[in-house]
């Protein structure tokens, strides 16, 4: 998509290879990306921009930002080639997007890539299991494509065994594999991976549905010698592991920095790890209890010790079933702790306390809850360079307690003034402690509130909670994600159009009065990309609204509220690179609960723009209301291009495809002689001459 | 005249000829296609009273987004809220699970043999809640006499001695441990009986 703009520089003064350099410019880039149609009769001079685009390569390897990077490649033609010969990281924020075939054609020296799979509502079990997002497509194509790939992030994406087995194959530098909530492979996928991948430094797996297929993972690590291993993630894997050889393997991992054990592996066992990595900086404890039938007080190891031994720890989680004797443990490592994840442990604010109020350097604090609004009051006493809070529930229900509130989020909010990330789940809140965070942390770029009762009003006034998410949209200039709950009019989201001009992300739920409501944002926030709504009242002529917008977006989500299918069915006419999906609820049909049934009903609206059209592997309920491909008779049309040059007629023969009436494929070949032109009866058919 | 309905399900004629209050709007979500009615049905409904907000005083709260403002305080739990991950959610209940010990759900049986009885009894642990207790049923399954325990010499006064198969698979002597951590790591019990359960006694 870049713009043509194939001339060179002007300070050039030889009148000849200007000519020269702008045909040479325009034999242009073959589907790998190379450039070619060095004519061997032409006098081959350095022409000028051979030489930018050699100084271009240099400088352009240092630019890492990606956003920087597609700015640079919108420059020219040339620009945008060589941005794609030095791209090393290759960045896809929805899979289908773009096909596998595409990027890799683009970009020819990519050395490690992130795919982002699934719309983050998949993980609330609102879309159906098997929507796709399937990683096998990609590993295909990335096999092929580059063979040196070292690094390999994928997000909410199906992978199988047999995909691992292939990344383990077709990459022998292998080594970096993170999976963060994937799923579709189990224990024997990780083994291929752990046997075969001997570079392998880093292997992390976080909130992975990981099946379990009975096989020692662990044990299927090399036995002998050093490995490189530097990172090894695997508390979310449900399955026992085999503690001997993780302790072997260890103890052969010289350079192992982070290790987050499963729950299946018990404090005594952790004491072990820890004697032989006191290195570590990253650990995740495991269980942090006994194990069973183990007796309490028999000759138990210093556990204080091992922790007060590893001086270079700084980010502690885990405490998966915590015995809470135990928690002293850790008070010698907490000084120098600058992230805390205690959201897996049920303890209470007596407990917290304890161990918070060595926790000066703090600056992410995940916790439960149980630890009330007390527990929350001694974090913000202590933990002044706190940056990103998160507060889980341990009775995820509308109508449980509630521990903690509006005095916990207020006191929070004092006390931590640098705060830039916050996720508080609660039963009740108040706009006053709203509007106090928006005063007191200015720095605030993600605020997600979720008030777990629905249509819930400020508990203390009874009105809707329209003015403290305004006053954070105000007041909290570097806002870039948000996240609404509660009871919410339309005014709460005429605020968000007003004021949240730089929000990139927002969640919806059981929120809004009309239209007008997803109208304000859709009109009044530039830099929205995601943007997910549940069960709310937004109808066909809200979503119009937002035509204006959706090729800038990454993706809209629209699950139980007031579409119909010809409203979805507009868009997918007025904007044909957008794919339409509408997915039905299979399990609502079948349960009959609607006694009119509608063929046409259906529950979830996902766009997305994407360059491939619909994709061939949806299953059956997701319909694809996309613009068809429609033929117009000429599936492929060559154009002999016809130009002049100094001394001879040149020609070039570009092969466009067509789909969906537009032209979208635009692959050169090199120039050939008017001798050289061969046709096959098809090409015949569709040629088309262009002088 | 307004009133408050109870729409209980689907009735979505008696929505139609309703007579109430509602702010602009509400209308012509009436008037949408099935898609708005049929997800309605499916989600519970908040609780009227409390949770409407100050806008009417009707008892409408059809005005906000077309739920039903319906009866039953349904406390029944919506897919996929509040938006905690699966992963997390379980972890929990499963604790809890386990702590109540799973007293209030199943019990726990466990396979009991005795030496030279043609088969084999089962009986429920969790319905004991002591050694003495359990000890008492096996004399009464199987009469016959056990004896007492004691720490050093096992069980006198009877050629019989209780012993259970542990999570291991070792054969321990009932009564050294604790009860509770002995319910937890008990798989099976069998009554040894003449020299062997001498033997252990001896130890």
């Amino acid at each position: 998509m870049s713009k043509d703009d194939d001339r060179s520089p002007p300070l050039d003064l030889r009148g000849a290879d200007i000519a020269e350099s702008s045909s040479k410019t325009r034999n242009c880039v073959t589907g790998s990306g190379h450039v070619t149609g060095m004519n061997p009769m032409e006098f081959q001079a350095p022409y000028p921009d051979q030489v930018l685009e050699n100084v271009l390569e240099n400088v352009l390897q240092f630019l890492t930002s990606r956003r920087d990077r597609n700015a640079a490649s919108l420059v020219c033609k040339s620009w945008c080639r060589v941005e794609a010969l030095t791209r090393s990281e290759l960045f896809i924020g929805n899979c289908y997007s773009v096909s596998p075939k595409r990027a890799t054609a683009r970009f020819s020296r990519v050395r490690a890539v992130a795919i982002k799979g699934r719309p983050r509502f998949a993980d609330f079990n609102l879309m159906p299991p098997e929507w796709g997002a399937h990683f096998k497509p990609w590993v295909a194509a990335l096999g092929s494509a580059y063979p040196w790939l070292e690094k390999v992030y994928l997000k909410r994406m199906s992978v199988t065994d047999e995909d691992l087995k292939h990344l383990a194959e077709y990459f022998p530098s292998f080594k970096e594999l993170v999976l963060v909530c994937c799923d579709g492979f189990g224990t024997r996928g990780l083994a291929v991976i752990a046997k075969k991948c001997r570079q392998l430094r880093v292997l992390d797996l976080i909130e992975s549905e990981v099946a379990d297929s009975d096989m020692d993972w662990i044990g299927e690590f090399p036995e002998s010698g050093i490995t490189c291993l530097e990172s090894l993630i695997f508390d979310c894997v449900e399955s026992p592991i085999n503690f001997e050889a993780l302790e072997r393997l260890v103890v052969r991992s010289p350079s192992l920095k982070k290790l987050r054990l499963n729950r299946f592996v018990s404090i005594g066992q952790l004491y072990r790890l820890m004697v032989r990595a006191p290195q570590l900086t990253h650990l995740g404890t495991g269980s942090f209890s006994l194990a069973e039938g183990v007796a309490h007080g028999d000759q138990e190891p210093d556990y204080e010790s091992a922790f007060a031994a590893c001086k270079s720890l700084v980010c502690l989680s885990g405490f998966r079933e915590i015995a809470t004797d135990y928690l002293s443990a850790i008070y010698a490592v907490c000084a120098n702790l600058t992230s805390l994840n205690l959201s897996y442990a049920n303890i209470n604010a007596e407990q917290l306390k304890t161990v918070i109020f060595h926790c000066h350097k703090l600056q992410t604090f995940w916790v439960l809850d149980t630890i009330c609004d007390e527990g929350l009051q001694a974090a913000a006493a202590t933990c002044k360079d706190l940056r990103e809070l998160r507060v889980f529930p341990i009775d995820a229900r509308e109508d449980s307690e509630g521990p903690v509130s509006e005095v916990g989020l207020q006191a929070i909010s004092e006390g931590c003034r640098k705060l830039q990330s916050i996720l508080y789940f609660c039963q009740h809140m108040t706009n006053a402690a709203v509007i106090a965070m928006s005063n007191n942390c200015p720095d605030l770029e993600v605020f997600r509130l979720c008030i777990m009762g629905r249509h819930r009003p400020d508990h203390l006034t009874g009105q809707p909670m329209d003015e403290g998410f305004g006053a954070i949209v105000k007041n909290c200039k570097k806002l870039t994600r948000l996240a609404v709950s509660g009871l919410l009019t339309d005014q709460a989201f005429s605020y968000i159009g007003r004021y949240g001009k730089l929000v990139r992300t927002l969640s919806v739920a059981f929120a809004g009065n009309s239209d007008r409501g997803l109208k304000y944002v859709l009109e009044g926030c530039p830099r929205l990309q995601k943007l997910e709504i549940r069960d709310s009242p937004f109808g066909d002529e809200a979503l119009r609204s937002g035509l204006h917008h959706y090729y800038n977006m990454r993706f809209l989500w629209m699950s139980s509220c007031s579409l119909s299918p010809q409203g979805c069915r507009e868009i997918a006419r007025a904007l044909p690179r957008l794919v339409v999906e509408v997915i039905k609820d299979e399990a609502e049909v079948n349960r009959g609960e609607c006694e009119e049934h509608i063929d046409d009903a259906f529950d979830i609206l996902y766009m997305y723009r994407s360059l491939e059209g619909p994709r061939d592997d949806a299953p059956h309920f997701v319909q694809e209301h996309s613009k068809q491909k429609q033929g117009i008779g000429l599936s492929n049309i060559v154009l002999l291009i016809i130009y002049p040059s100094m001394k001879r007629w040149r020609f070039g023969l570009e092969e466009l495809e067509v789909q969906n009436g537009e032209f979208t494929k635009f692959s050169s070949m090199p120039p050939v002689e008017k001798q050289e032109l061969a046709f096959t009866r098809e090409k015949k058919k569709n040629l088309v001459c262009l002088f | 005249m307004e009133r408050s309905v109870n729409y209980g399900g689907n009735d979505l004629n008696l929505e139609a000829t309703e007579l109430r209050l509602g702010l602009p709007g509400s209308d012509e979500h009436e008037k949408q296609s099935y898609p708005s009615v049929r997800i309605s049905n499916k989600r519970a409904s908040p609780e009227v009273a409390e949770e409407s907000s100050s806008l009417s005083n009707s008892n409408v709260s059809d005005a906000r987004n077309g739920d039903q403002d319906s009866a039953p305080p349904a406390k029944a739990q919506v897919v996929g809220w509040p938006p905690i991950r699966s992963y997390r959610r379980n972890s929990f209940q499963q604790k809890k699970t386990e702590a109540d010990g799973a007293g209030a759900g199943a019990g726990m049986y466990v396979k009991v043999s005795m030496d030279g009885a043609p088969y084999l009894r089962k009986v429920d642990l969790k319905v004991y809640k002591s050694y003495p207790m359990l000890l008492k049923a096996l004399e009464n399954l199987f009469k016959l006499t056990i004896g007492e325990y004691s720490e050093r010499e096992g069980y006198n006064g009877s050629e019989f001695a209780p012993t259970y198969e542990d999570k291991d698979g070792d054969w321990m002597l009932v009564g050294d441990v604790p009860w509770d951590m002995f319910i937890s790591t008990c798989k099976r019990l069998r009554i040894m009986k003449g020299l062997e359960a001498k033997g252990l006694g001896c130890l």
